[in-house]
């Protein structure tokens, strides 16, 4: 693998050999002396002009866990803020002779830019609304530790739909894993051209969770209500652009409140790829309940982002097959 | 791991060229192999045995198993992945990874003893040596392989040996195992380009 850019280039093959890795890679948890050799001598920058937390620190911990020299250069404080442009912020940062770029960008394919500019390994960490491909392995991954394999299960993505990268990521792998997934959220908040998503849609979430729609649910995936993407609060009120009345409506008709975790099966999980906003997308009942995994995602972050960085860096260059001439930009 | 692993079963049985151990063979191999351990190590106390996937595995539990016949105390039994140890990770394709196994109580201060089906180059027991000290500091570590061939690399050498077999470099020896491939034998293929077993 070269580049992990969209949970799209990933076959069943490649994600089962990326879960199995992860699998292994999460006993030296456990371990006394958390250090893999595996990354000794290469270099990974996360390269990030948007903020994280989560995403940033363990895909720092991963790299160093497997022995990665790692570098944070964040847009806040560096040239970008006097003005560089992405192309030659990406190809400044890849000339300090770098092994792989961890990019993560507010705008929509600017990392598949980025892969196309640099010669090292690029790994997508999230672009704008597009895709966040380690998120929705680390969610395959802790949906298979609580619910056994994905083939023929139910999950249901409830939320901001229309700014979340996670939930097409999610769509694309558990698709491909076999999964059956159902996406519920206001008309407002639809993606556009959901249609040729290959999953179900519903406006209704008490219906869905309580199995009316499309069968019986193995696992809901709360996501959270992105208004840093709405330009406000994203409750139309202050004059801004809305896409719900008020937040509170939104609670109501959308989020996880105990009553609706009253209607999912006993052995559901509920999954939130975090930041939180609780009482909007999930009540505090729901967050801190028994069947909330969410640290266990967390936690799955680092295994799973260990496992790409292995696939993606540790081996021998891969040779372009006769015939095939690389087209770089 | 080392010796083996560029052949799938199939392959086995269409190049099963010239036998060297049978199965009854390699059943008494491993009864002697269990007796030394158990004579070198004075009835086996604190003992743990580490294989080495994917045969090595399999080797290091029919030991255990003999052991704790033969003996009066049963051995500490787990698995050891070393492809992350590996000095050759930069020149080959990603390989999936193994599964490694603690034993119980752990190996700090206990004789650690490493099992692996053939002893080559002695790369994989040098990346297993690294890998051990990831996990603990044993007392001692020893070396029980089911066949040395030769051509050693690095210095490294077995304790423990079912058969020392000569063979040329580019030659393939192929141990089989019930576990791994429906029958226990092992044989000498003819080389391949790459130059045989690694």
């Amino acid at each position: 693998m070269k580049h992990l850019l969209s949970a799209a280039d990933l076959t069943a093959e490649t994600a089962g050999q990326l879960l199995d890795t992860a699998e292994q890679m999460d006993a030296i948890q456990a371990r006394e002396v958390k250090k893999l050799p595996a990354l000794r001598g290469r270099t990974v920058v996360n390269l990030f002009f948007e903020d994280s937390t989560r995403t940033r620190s363990s895909f720092e911990i991963a790299g160093k866990w497997l022995s990665a020299d790692v570098i944070n250069v964040s847009a806040k404080g560096s040239s970008v803020s006097k003005g560089e442009s992405l192309r030659d912020t990406a190809l400044t940062v890849a000339a300090l002779g770098v092994d792989a770029l961890v990019v993560r960008h507010n705008a929509s394919g600017a990392v598949q830019r980025v892969a196309d500019w640099v010669g090292c390994h690029v790994i997508n960490a999230g672009d704008g609304t597009h895709e966040h491909p380690t998120q929705a392995l680390l969610d395959a991954f802790t949906l298979r530790r609580h619910v056994g394999e994905l083939a023929g299960r139910h999950v249901v993505i409830v939320g901001d739909l229309a700014h979340s990268r996670v939930a097409r990521s999610n769509v694309l792998l558990l698709r491909t894993l076999g999964a059956e997934v159902t996406l519920v959220a206001p008309p407002t908040l639809m993606p556009a051209g959901v249609a040729g998503w290959n999953c179900q849609t519903s406006w209704d979430l008490d219906a869905t969770l309580a199995g009316k729609v499309a069968g019986d649910v193995d696992a809901v995936m709360m996501l959270r209500v992105q208004r840093e993407r709405m330009g406000g609060a994203g409750s139309g009120r202050a004059g801004e652009v809305g896409y719900f009345p008020t937040e509170r409506e939104y609670a109501l008709g959308y989020g996880l409140s105990p009553d609706r975790l009253a209607l999912l099966p006993d052995r559901a999980p509920v999954l939130h790829p975090g930041p939180m906003n609780r009482g909007l997308e999930i009540s505090s009942a729901a967050a801190d309940g028994d069947r909330s995994v969410v640290l266990d995602q967390v936690r799955a972050g680092v295994a799973v982002r260990m496992a790409v960085l292995y696939h993606v860096v540790a081996g021998a260059p891969e040779t372009a097959p006769a015939g095939l001439i690389e087209v770089s930009a | 791991m080392a010796g083996s692993d560029t052949a799938t079963p199939s392959d086995r049985s269409i190049r099963g060229d010239k036998s060297v151990l049978q199965s009854d063979d390699l059943s008494r191999v491993l009864d002697r192999i269990a007796h030394q351990i158990l004579e070198k190590t004075r009835g086996g106390n604190d003992v743990v045995l580490l294989g080495i996937p994917t045969r090595g595995e399999f080797l290091a539990r029919r030991l255990a198993e003999r052991i704790a016949t033969f003996g009066s105390t049963g051995v500490g039994l787990g698995t050891l992945d070393i492809t992350l140890y590996r000095d050759d990770l930069r020149s080959h394709a990603v390989r999936p990874l193994g599964h490694t196994v603690e034993p119980a109580g752990g190996i700090d201060g206990k004789l650690v003893i490493l099992v692996d089906d053939v002893l080559f180059s002695g790369r994989t027991i040098r990346a297993a040596l690294d890998a051990l000290t990831d996990l603990g500091r044993p007392r001692a570590v020893q070396l029980a392989v089911l066949i040395d061939r030769g051509h050693r690399q690095l210095p490294i050498r077995a304790d423990y040996v079912g058969k020392n077999l000569p063979t040329s470099a580019t030659e393939q020896v192929l141990v089989s195992l019930t576990e791994t491939d429906g029958a226990d034998g092992v044989s000498i293929g003819p080389g391949t380009v790459a130059g045989g077993a690694r």
